[in-house]
C-alpha cells in the first residue's frame, strides 16, 4: 500500500504538468494568462479584466452567416438558465438551476458527471432560484448554492471535496453568483437584498473551505461608514454582492459592485448615504481590506443594484495613460473611474432615466424628488430591473468600443409599509408597469472614454442577455423572444441570427474544440453550441 | 432582530380561561379588524388604480363578487397577489407575506358587498348587442369574430362603469393583446391588423377578416403601432342613453360558464 501511494504521489506532478483530456488543471497562472489560450474560457468574464472579449477569429464578419447549431444540451430545470459556462481542456463546466453543476464533453456534448444538490424547502430568492456559473482552480470546481453554501467539487468526478455554509439561508441569504478564483482564494458574494440581509463579500481557502476574510458591505458599529445608517437600520441594510467582480493582478485589487440598501423603496427608515450600498468597492484580496470605494447612488430608493461587471481598461485618458474601470450602471449612467484611486472621471447617461436630474462634478446624483416612491404612486424610468443588470457588457480592443444591452422600461411605484421578519420579503412598494407602449430594448455601442453613443440596434423587448465581442469583428447578443444574433462590432449591422425558441438570460462565450471555434449561449432550458459547417 | 415580546400559547390560553368570551374574543376580533383595516388600506393604494378603490373593477377585474374566476381558492388568491397573472396586466407584488395575506382577507370581503345597482334591462340589451353587429368582432358563446376580446365572462372581468366608458370611448381602453398595427411592405402593400406576436426581426398579425400574416421586419417599409387606436367605433352618438344602459346591463350579466 505504501509503495502504491508513493508511486501515485511521485507520478502526480508529472501527470498534472500536461493537459490530460477531461482533467482540469486550471492553475492561477493559467487564469492570469487567459488571453494567451483563447481556446479555453477559464473564468467567468473570460479574463480577470472582465472584457468578455475572445481573440478567436475563425468566425468572422464574412462567414458568420453560415453559423449553425453543432450540439445542444437540455437542462433538467425549467428555471431561468443564466449560466456562463467555463471551458478547459475539452470539458465544459456549467451550472443548472437551482444549484447543480454538470461537466460536458466538448466533442459530443454528452455529460461526464452531474452534481445534483438537494435544496431545502422554503428557499427565498427574489428573482428565481438561478445560478450563473462555477469557478475553476487547479483540479476543483467551485459552486455557490441558493441555500447559501459554497461547495468544492472534484473536477474529474463532480464529487464533493468540501461544502461550507456561507450564511443562513432561512434569513434570506442565497448564492446565485459565479465565484471568482484568485491565486489562493475563492471569492464569493451573496444575494438577498430584498430580504433585509446584511451584505458581505467572502474569501475561502480553495483546499479546506476555511473562510479567510469577510468584508461587510454594511459597516458595523465603530467601523467607518457606520454613521451613514440611521438607528439600527444597518442590521438589515442589504448591499448584496451577487454579480462576479474583476481583478487587477498588478495592483492586486479586487473590484466588486454592491446592491441596493434595504428596504428597497423606503428611504425614511434608513436615513443617510447607506454605505457601501450601490458602490464599487476595491479590496485587497489578501486581507479583505477596503482600499477605496465609489458610491454611485447614495441612499437609493429605486432598487438600482450597482452589481454590474466592472470592465478594466488601460487607456490614454486626459492626455495620460490611466488604469480605468468602466461601469455601465443599472441606474442608466455610464461611469469611468480611475481604478487605482477610485477617482470619478466620467458619468454619462446612456439610457432613458428620470430618477436623476444629473450628476454633480463628483459623480453624485442630483435626485429627482418626483421619482421617489409614494403612496400616490411615482413614475420612474428605468424600473427596478434597471437600464442594465447582472448580464455582461463587453469591450472590444479591436473596435475600442464598449457594448451594453440596455433596458428602457418605466413603472409606477406605490409605497407600502415594510416590516422586517427574517427570511421574508422586505421591499416596501408595489410596481405597476407603464401600459400603452412597448418597453424598449437596445444593444448600444459606446465610446469607452466618454459614454457617447456610437451605434445601436433596437430589439423588441428589454433584453436580459449578456454580450461577447470577438476578434472576428463580431458582437453576440440575444433577446427575450429567443433570437441569438451576431452584429458587426464596427457598424451594428446584424449579420446572422438564430431563433432558439426560448428567452435568453445568459452571457455568450467562445472556445475551440478540436481546433474549431464554437459560440455558446443558454436559451430557454437549452445550451446551444454554434459552429461553422465542417 | 427578535420581537419585543412573545406570548406562548399555553400562557395565552390560561389568561383566556377565566372568561373566553369577554376577554379573548374582543382581542381576536380586534386583531382581525386591524388586519382587515391594513388589507383595505393596502388594497386602495396598491390595487385600487386598476380594480377600483371599492374593488368593483375598472381596467382590472371586478373583485366584488362571491366567486372569483381565477382565484378559485385562498391559495390561488394569495399566489395571484404575490406573483400576478402571466400574460395579463396583473403584476406581481413586492409585499410581505402578512401584507399579501391582509389584502387577500380584504378581497374576500368584497364578495359580500351588495351587487352594484345597474340601470337598464339585460334582455333588451341582448337585442341591442345583436343589432349593433358586435359579434362581427367579438366572440360570445363560441360564435362571432376574433378581432376583439371574448365577451363570455366580461361581466366578471369588468365593472359596469368601465364597460360604459369603453362603449363611449373605446380607444381609451385597448385590451391587453389587441394592439392594432399598420404595415406597408417594401413592394407597396398596406395592411392593418391586430398584433399576434413580435420579436426583434419578425412580426405576425391577424388582419380584419382573420387572416394571419407573418413578415420579417426587413420586408417592411412601415410598421406602425397604433396604441391609441381601436377597430371599435364609439357608440356615444349611435345609442340612446336607455339603449346604452340596456347594453351595459346585458354585458354585466355575462359571467361566463361555471
Amino acid at each position: 500500500m505504501k509503495t502504491l501511494l508513493f508511486v501515485v504521489a511521485t507520478a502526480a506532478p508529472i501527470l498534472l504538468s500536461t493537459a490530460v483530456p477531461g482533467v482540469a488543471q486550471v492553475s492561477y497562472e493559467r487564469i492570469l494568462a487567459a488571453a494567451f489560450e483563447p481556446g479555453n474560457w477559464l473564468t467567468y468574464s473570460g479574463s480577470y479584466g472582465a472584457q468578455r472579449y475572445s481573440t478567436l477569429d475563425q468566425i468572422d464578419r464574412d462567414n458568420v452567416d453560415r453559423l449553425q447549431p453543432a450540439w445542444v444540451y437540455q437542462a433538467r430545470s425549467t428555471q431561468k438558465f443564466e449560466v456562463s459556462p467555463l471551458v478547459v481542456d475539452g470539458v465544459m463546466y456549467i451550472t443548472e438551476a437551482p444549484s447543480d453543476a454538470t461537466a460536458l464533453d466538448l466533442r459530443t456534448g454528452r455529460p461526464l458527471w452531474s452534481y445534483r444538490r438537494s435544496i431545502p424547502q422554503g428557499i427565498v430568492t427574489c428573482c428565481g432560484q438561478v445560478n450563473r456559473g462555477v469557478a475553476l482552480l487547479d483540479d476543483q470546481v467551485f459552486l455557490g448554492t441558493v441555500d447559501a453554501h459554497l461547495v468544492a467539487l472534484d473536477a474529474r468526478t463532480g464529487r464533493v471535496r468540501w461544502d461550507v455554509e456561507v450564511a443562513e439561508h432561512t434569513e434570506g441569504y442565497a448564492i446565485t453568483v459565479a465565484p471568482l478564483a484568485l491565486k489562493d482564494k475563492i471569492i464569493v458574494g451573496i444575494a438577498g437584498g430584498e430580504y433585509g440581509i446584511r451584505g458581505f463579500l467572502d474569501a475561502y481557502d480553495p483546499r479546506t473551505g476555511e473562510r479567510l476574510w469577510r468584508f461587510w458591505t454594511v459597516p458595523g458599529p465603530g467601523e467607518p461608514g457606520h454613521d451613514t445608517w440611521s438607528g439600527d437600520s444597518w442590521e438589515r441594510g442589504g448591499a448584496p454582492t451577487w454579480v462576479t467582480g474583476a481583478y487587477d493582478p498588478e495592483l492586486n485589487l479586487l473590484y466588486w459592485g454592491t446592491g441596493n440598501p434595504g428596504p428597497d423603496f423606503i428611504g425614511e427608515v434608513r436615513e443617510g448615504d447607506n454605505l457601501y450600498s450601490e458602490s464599487l468597492i476595491a479590496l485587497d484580496p489578501d486581507t479583505g481590506e477596503l482600499k477605496w470605494y465609489f458610491q454611485f447612488l447614495p441612499h437609493d430608493v429605486h432598487d438600482y443594484d450597482s452589481t454590474q461587471i466592472p470592465v478594466l481598461l488601460d487607456a490614454e485618458f486626459g492626455g495620460e495613460p490611466r488604469k480605468l474601470l468602466l461601469f455601465p450602471n443599472r441606474n442608466g449612467f455610464y461611469y469611468v473611474l480611475d481604478r487605482v484611486t477610485g477617482e470619478f472621471l466620467v458619468g454619462k447617461q446612456f439610457a432613458r432615466q428620470t430618477w436623476a436630474l444629473g450628476l454633480d462634478e463628483n459623480g453624485r446624483p442630483i435626485e429627482n424628488p418626483e421619482s421617489i416612491p409614494s403612496r400616490e404612486g411615482a413614475l420612474v424610468y428605468p424600473d427596478d430591473d434597471g437600464a442594465a443588470n447582472w448580464y455582461s457588457p463587453t469591450y472590444s480592443p479591436q473596435t475600442n468600443l464598449i457594448y451594453q444591452n440596455v433596458r428602457e422600461k418605466g413603472a409606477t411605484y406605490y409605497l407600502a409599509d415594510a416590516t422586517y421578519e427574517p427570511g421574508k420579503i422586505y421591499m416596501g412598494a408595489s410596481r405597476r408597469t407603464v401600459t400603452g407602449e412597448d418597453p424598449k430594448g437596445f444593444l448600444r455601442a459606446l465610446n469607452p472614454l466618454t459614454g457617447d453613443l456610437v451605434w445601436e440596434i433596437e430589439v423588441h423587448s428589454p433584453p436580459w442577455a449578456g454580450l461577447m465581442s470577438t476578434a472576428g469583428g463580431l458582437v453576440f447578443s440575444g433577446t427575450m423572444e429567443g433570437d441569438f444574433f451576431a452584429a458587426d462590432a464596427q457598424t451594428g449591422d446584424v449579420l446572422w441570427r438564430f431563433q432558439t425558441g426560448g428567452p435568453i438570460y445568459a452571457n455568450p462565450i467562445s472556445y475551440l474544440s478540436e481546433g474549431r471555434q464554437f459560440i455558446t449561449i443558454a436559451a430557454g432550458s437549452a445550451l446551444f453550441n454554434f459552429a461553422l459547417p465542417e | 432582530m427578535k420581537p419585543c415580546f412573545v406570548i406562548r400559547w399555553p400562557i395565552f390560553l390560561l389568561l383566556c380561561l377565566p372568561s373566553v368570551v369577554t376577554l379573548c374574543l374582543p382581542t381576536v376580533l380586534a386583531a382581525q379588524s386591524a388586519e382587515m383595516e391594513q388589507g383595505k388600506r393596502l388594497f386602495e393604494s396598491q390595487c385600487g388604480s386598476c380594480h377600483g378603490t371599492l374593488g368593483n373593477g375598472g381596467r382590472g377585474a371586478n373583485l366584488a363578487q362571491r366567486q372569483l374566476r381565477r382565484a378559485t381558492d385562498d391559495e390561488a388568491l394569495l399566489k395571484i397577489i404575490r406573483r400576478g397573472i402571466s400574460g395579463t396586466e396583473m403584476p406581481g407584488s413586492f409585499l410581505t407575506p402578512s401584507q399579501v395575506s391582509s389584502i387577500a382577507s380584504y378581497v374576500k370581503t368584497l364578495g359580500r358587498v351588495e351587487p352594484e345597482e345597474i340601470p337598464g334591462d339585460a334582455r333588451r340589451g341582448e337585442a341591442v348587442y345583436a343589432s349593433l353587429d358586435c359579434q362581427v368582432c367579438h366572440t360570445l358563446g363560441g360564435e362571432g369574430g376574433i378581432l376583439g376580446p371574448v365577451l363570455d365572462d366580461i361581466g366578471a372581468r369588468r365593472s359596469a362603469t368601465h364597460l360604459r366608458e369603453a362603449l363611449i370611448e373605446p380607444e381609451a381602453f385597448i385590451s391587453h393583446g389587441f394592439l392594432q398595427l399598420r404595415v406597408v411592405t417594401k413592394d407597396g402593400r398596406a395592411m392593418t391588423g391586430i398584433r399576434v406576436n413580435e420579436d426583434s426581426f419578425s412580426v405576425q398579425f391577424r388582419d380584419l377578416v382573420g387572416g394571419i400574416h407573418s413578415f420579417w421586419k426587413d420586408e417592411l417599409d412601415t410598421l406602425e403601432k397604433m396604441w391609441q387606436r381601436s377597430p371599435m367605433v364609439s357608440y356615444e352618438a349611435g345609442l340612446t342613453s336607455a339603449q346604452t344602459d340596456d347594453l351595459v346591463s346585458y354585458l354585466v350579466s355575462l359571467k361566463g360558464a361555471r
